[in-house]
């Protein structure tokens, strides 16, 4: 088990520069990131965009940001569980924090900062008959492994990259692979639409434009699944998979269930100090929501700053914090 | 001033009048109007959570862009009318426009 002062669910800019301000005050944290890197959304989403924002830096690269921040914690030494989603929070008989992953690793802590930006990204669902009713029985919305679909029939629906690509690749594995889009263009990758549309026109997939799955069928599993056309006109497929591909939607996940107040899926705090209405517990950045709340990186960093006062006074109730400018002091004599 | 539309998820239709010259999207004004779409990439058009469907006035509206066709592609339900509010500025292309906001996915 790691045991830490603060977990800081979320290893985005805001969580790193929680480390630094709880570093300042002697306090060591641990980052847990679903993402397998730090950086959250600059570096998953967006790393190579231009940042204008930033006090110091007229323009600053989104992944060059996350290097900064990299750097001016490294002093602090903190803890980094990444490529793991947080999935339960208790609270112990001693008063502090247990944080458990979806892969078992689990960190004691006496507080809990969430900076979990947009939250986790789920599958984006299709309004679909039946749909939840085969979802494992047939339908799933990734491919982890594409030997499970070998010689089957397999539906796939989507316009994006992922559709596309898994097409091609299935195309060699399954018995049958009917890709089903909306339109009539595809916007993915230009190579892979051509490649599609050239398996298509050879016979090794069936391609169904314009048109929807709108209902599935099967006895326990997944056996048919009803597309619709432009006309209206409706046909049935048979199939032993259904993929929908359409994205990720943001999600707030599991941090819904843990009793914190939460309005539009964003996380109640007080700006007094960034603490929710659980004591103990923080949320800072994106995630957050208060009155006049901007989402930007900048208004993350001075939620932090706030929030290790008080963290510190939960932390170390019995010792007196005393304000330190870094300027006076230095960043070596505090880590 | 610039007059348009706004029709909620129980139907309801409020008029909105935004002064002209203003540099806002559709997203920031229907944010800072407290409709409730989520809009949490900020306008980066990249998670679809601030998407409208424009019942009048599609045609006026500017052609949309790469970035914003990428995201309306990969969305299971959507057709021409739906835009992303966050591409759309608000200038005189709204004038009369209606927007609805849609269910979330």
């Amino acid at each position: 088990m790691i045991t830490t002062d603060i977990g800081i669910i979320g290893a985005g800019p805001t969580g790193m520069f929680a480390v630094f301000e709880a570093g300042l005050l002697k306090m060591h944290c641990h980052l847990i990131d679903s993402l397998p890197q730090a950086g959250g959304q600059l570096s998953e989403i967006y790393p190579q965009k231009p940042i204008y924002d930033i006090p110091g830096y007229p323009a600053i690269n989104a992944q060059e940001l996350v290097d900064k921040l990299s750097e001016q914690i490294a002093p602090f030494h903190p803890g980094y569980t990444l490529g793991e989603r947080v999935e339960t929070l208790q609270k112990l008989d001693n008063g502090s924090w247990l944080i458990g992953t979806n892969e078992g690793t689990q960190i004691s802590c006496k507080a809990v900062v969430i900076a979990g930006g947009l939250g986790c990204f789920e599958p984006r669902k299709p309004e679909v008959d039946r749909l939840a009713e085969f979802e494992g029985k047939g339908v799933m919305y990734a491919v982890r492994n594409p030997e499970m679909f070998r010689d089957r029939n397999i539906v796939i629906a989507g316009g994006g990259d992922s559709a596309l690509d898994w097409t091609i690749f299935l195309a060699n594995v399954a018995k049958k692979v009917t890709l089903v889009h909306r339109g009539d263009t595809f916007r993915g990758a230009p190579d892979a639409a051509e490649k599609v549309a050239e398996l298509a026109r050879t016979g090794a997939i069936d391609l169904v434009l314009k048109s929807r799955v709108v209902a599935l069928d099967g006895a326990g599993h997944l056996e048919q699944v009803t597309i619709t056309g432009p006309g209206g006109d409706n046909r049935n497929l048979q199939a032993d998979n259904f993929i929908p591909l359409f994205g990720l939607s943001p999600k707030l996940g599991p941090i819904e269930d843990w009793g914190l107040n939460i309005d539009r899926s964003a996380i109640e705090v007080n700006t007094f100090d960034y603490s929710t209405n659980i004591d103990g517990i923080f949320a800072i950045g994106d995630i957050n929501t208060y009155p006049g709340k901007l989402k930007l990186i900048l208004c993350g960093f001075h939620e932090a700053a706030l929030m290790a006062q008080s963290a510190f006074k939960y932390v170390y109730p019995d010792q007196r914090l005393t304000f330190k400018y870094t300027t006076v002091y230095g960043i070596t004599e505090l880590a | 001033m610039i007059n348009f539309i706004v029709e909620d998820r129980n139907g309801v239709q409020q008029p909105i009048e935004i002064p002209e010259g203003i540099s806002l999207s559709l997203m920031e004004v229907l944010k800072g109007s407290d409709y409730p779409i989520l809009a949490t990439c900020g306008g980066m058009a990249l998670c679809a959570t601030c998407r409208v469907e424009v019942l009048k006035g599609l045609e006026q509206l500017p052609e949309p862009g790469d970035e914003e066709l990428d995201i309306l592609d990969t969305l299971p339900f959507v057709d021409e009318s739906s835009r992303l509010s966050c591409q759309l500025r608000v200038n005189e292309t709204l004038e009369g426009c209606l927007f609805r906001i849609p269910e979330e996915d």
